[in-house]
């Protein structure tokens, strides 16, 4: 599903500048189709169970529990995509969802949680919703779905899986140079 | 070519467990002429089949059945079902153990007569001495190939090892290597080397770490003498209306109920289930469980102290590449009251990888603070405290309302801190920081305790009956052919790893029980 170009409508005001520039959410739409689409990384998502502003929400919620400026928009969709899933076959599931990020909306007042344009203003209600039991299976949830991604290990450094490379008896196991 | 046995054979010793106590007994007693049967509550995965990954390694070997917690612990705020980090696996923890293996110190075999009275310890002397113990643990210490002993070199330092040394030379503590370690720092036994591999939590892939699994157990199924019969869950223990025990009564893979007769009976389930069982065994004549005159089965619960200290540095350090416990430092291990509290701990190196480090660098953590932490992992160095606990009556396993798969009471386990336990772990957290701060760390993160690696004391050691559950020969004081063979004897937790003194009592215990079967004493 390709996005036109120009066809992305939001708001030319500062603070809309603001949230493009930011890395991060800002730069998830809304297709036309009720997908996600990041156009500057290339990747899109389909929403199945939420509706899609509520799965960008939740994006945005993940980065904003656990940010970490160079890792990408993806790793965080994709840490969260069993919330749309599980949305999917399941309608308390879907409604204890939507209702959690309808609760950060209404905290967040007009313009809801993604409309805060900074950080410390989101994390502001993350924290007053943070005995909520759904922000807790969330960000319990992440510490495994976005850190145990495979891929987002390289970005850390951590080089994972040893045993097959003869572990690391040749590979700078001892290699510290600075001491 | 190993061994199995009818299970109405009343000959056989039964020994629940397959780790460092129930694996070693096992080939010890199959090596002199004994018949064993060790059931094992987990599956037999063999070291080929370990994985190089932290979460998948936890799915195939950690147990993960049900446990309940109670108590200050921040583990019950932080894990409420998970007390424990252990293995529900053949070879049980030393499948996953960092394989550090040092003696106790003779003092810590004397405790309440070396510290004295300290209010709400339940202190005891154990039965037996240093002395004893000396030609058990040389013994173990070849067995288990401890590097430092028997000419074996040292293994090399990592990265990780290598800050630790620069910090403790720069602080001034004398007593700093990469250990007493139990991986072959050669090839020896006809198992590899170690090829710093960095996955020992995991299971040693190339078998270099000392583990039942590929050791004891083969070498005792080679005598034709000891079967293993993995996924068999022991659910209770059954005697006689003398109060002589009979055998043992398991679910096997499919859930059936099995029946297994037995002359001797030895628990070795580490120290949650071990007390557990027993608890579980209760009958009209042992109402409060098996063994259990004294009240002390499940009591004094000790888990080492346990705490982390993480620090960063603005270079890198890469400290998972290697063993995951790479170096040790013995200067805090002594007994020195000038310092605020009694026993003492020791530093050892320690590694996590990233998903696991975002797991318990500060478990509940979240937002910038805890991931300005994480964004630097490369440039981490950690180390781990080992310290002396103290033993608390009220820290103890009971039977839980929670219930497991097969119906079962599960184990509860309550702990709070001492304040010795407390003011020992400050101390630790601030020589730890002070070691990283000297060779320039620039973030230093003091580690809440994980789920519990050591786990110990729940069935202790005593001279008097009255005072705990077993005699010095592990013999359950109230039932002649009862025994206890895994950490949970221990009568207070020294300062030490504890494996390489499971090992030795499992030795000499061997010993005790094939002497008393040749003589028809049980």
């Amino acid at each position: 599903m390709k996005l036109k170009v120009g066809e992305d409508r939001g708001p030319v005001s500062r603070r809309g500048f603001l949230q493009r520039s930011a890395l991060g959410v800002a730069a998830i739409a809304v297709t036309p189709a009720g997908a996600l689409l990041n156009a500057s990384e290339a990747w899109g998502l389909e929403v199945k169970g939420l509706k899609p502003e509520t799965m960008k929400t939740l994006i945005l919620v993940a980065r904003d529990i656990y940010p970490h400026d160079k890792v990408p928009d993806r790793f965080y969709a994709v840490a969260m995509k069993t919330y749309d899933e599980k949305a999917a076959s399941d309608p308390a599931a879907k409604a204890a969802t939507e209702a959690f990020v309808a609760a950060l909306d209404g905290t967040a007042g007009p313009g809801g949680y993604a409309g805060l344009g900074w950080e410390a203003q989101r994390v502001a209600v993350l924290r007053e919703m943070s005995h909520d039991p759904m922000f807790q299976t969330i960000r319990g949830g992440l510490v495994v779905s976005l850190y145990n991604n495979h891929d987002l290990w390289p970005i850390f450094g951590y080089e994972g899986e040893s045993y097959s490379k003869g572990g690391y008896l040749h590979r700078g196991f001892d290699d510290i140079d600075w001491l | 070519m190993s061994a199995k046995f009818d299970q109405n054979d009343d000959s056989v010793v039964v020994i629940v467990g397959s780790g460092a106590g129930g694996g070693t007994l096992g080939n010890e007693l199959a090596q002199k002429g004994v018949k064993v049967v060790i059931l094992e509550a987990g599956p037999r995965t063999e070291y080929t089949d370990f994985v190089n990954d932290e979460w998948e390694s936890f799915g195939q070997l950690a147990w993960k059945d049900m446990r309940t917690t109670s108590g200050d612990w921040r583990v019950h705020k932080d894990f409420p079902n998970l007390p424990a980090w252990i293995v529900k696996s053949v070879g049980g923890s030393t499948t996953h153990w960092a394989g550090a293996s040092l003696r106790f110190q003779e003092h810590e075999f004397k405790t309440a007569t070396t510290y004295g009275r300290v209010n709400g310890a339940n202190l005891l002397d154990w039965p037996i001495t240093l002395a004893e113990m000396k030609p058990y643990y040389a013994r173990a210490e070849d067995k288990m190939g401890v590097t430092r002993t028997n000419d074996l070199p040292g293994l090399p330092g990592n990265n990780n090892f290598k800050v630790l040394k620069a910090g403790a030379d720069k602080i001034g503590y004398k007593d700093c290597n990469t250990g007493h370690m139990a991986i072959n720092s050669i090839e020896r036994d006809d198992r590899n080397s170690c090829h710093q591999t960095g996955f020992c939590f995991q299971g040693c892939k190339w078998g270099a770490k000392w583990s039942t699994l590929y050791t004891e157990i083969p070498k005792g199924e080679k005598t034709g003498n000891l079967e293993v019969r993995p996924d068999s869950h022991v659910a209770h223990i059954e005697h006689d209306a003398s109060g002589k025990v009979t055998g043992v009564v398991y679910f096997d893979k499919a859930g059936k109920i099995q029946r297994q007769k037995a002359r001797i009976v030895a628990v070795a389930g580490n120290s949650i289930e071990s007390p557990r069982l027993l608890l579980n065994s209760a009958s009209s004549k042992f109402p409060d469980g098996l063994a259990n005159s004294s009240g002390q089965v499940g009591r004094n619960y000790m888990r080492h102290l346990t705490a982390s200290v993480y620090a960063v540095f603005d270079k890198p350090v890469h400290m998972y590449r290697g063993t995951t416990m790479a170096g040790n430092i013995g200067d805090e291990a002594r007994h020195d009251g000038n310092r605020g509290f009694v026993g003492g701990y020791y530093f050892q190196t320690l590694s996590l990888g990233l998903p696991f480090m975002a797991a318990f660098l500060d478990p509940g953590a979240w937002g910038r603070e805890f991931t300005t932490a994480l964004d630097s992992y490369v440039n981490m160095a950690g180390l781990w405290v080992v310290g002396e606990d103290m033993p608390q009556e009220t820290n103890r396993i009971t039977l839980s309302d929670a219930k497991d798969q097969w119906g079962l009471p599960v184990a509860n386990v309550n702990c709070d801190d001492h304040p010795n336990d407390l003011a020992m772990r400050n101390h630790a957290y601030k020589q730890g920081a002070a070691l990283y701060d000297a060779v320039g760390a620039t973030r230093v993160f003091p580690t809440p305790p994980y789920p519990s690696t050591h786990n110990l004391g729940t069935n202790r050691m005593s001279e008097n009956p009255r005072d705990g559950v077993v005699n010095k020969y592990g013999q359950t004081h109230d039932i002649k052919n009862l025994f206890v063979s895994d950490g949970s004897q221990f009568t207070t937790g020294g300062a030490e790893n504890p494996t390489l003194t499971i090992v030795s009592l499992a030795i000499r215990q061997a010993e005790f029980i094939a002497d008393q079967m040749k003589g028809n004493t049980i």
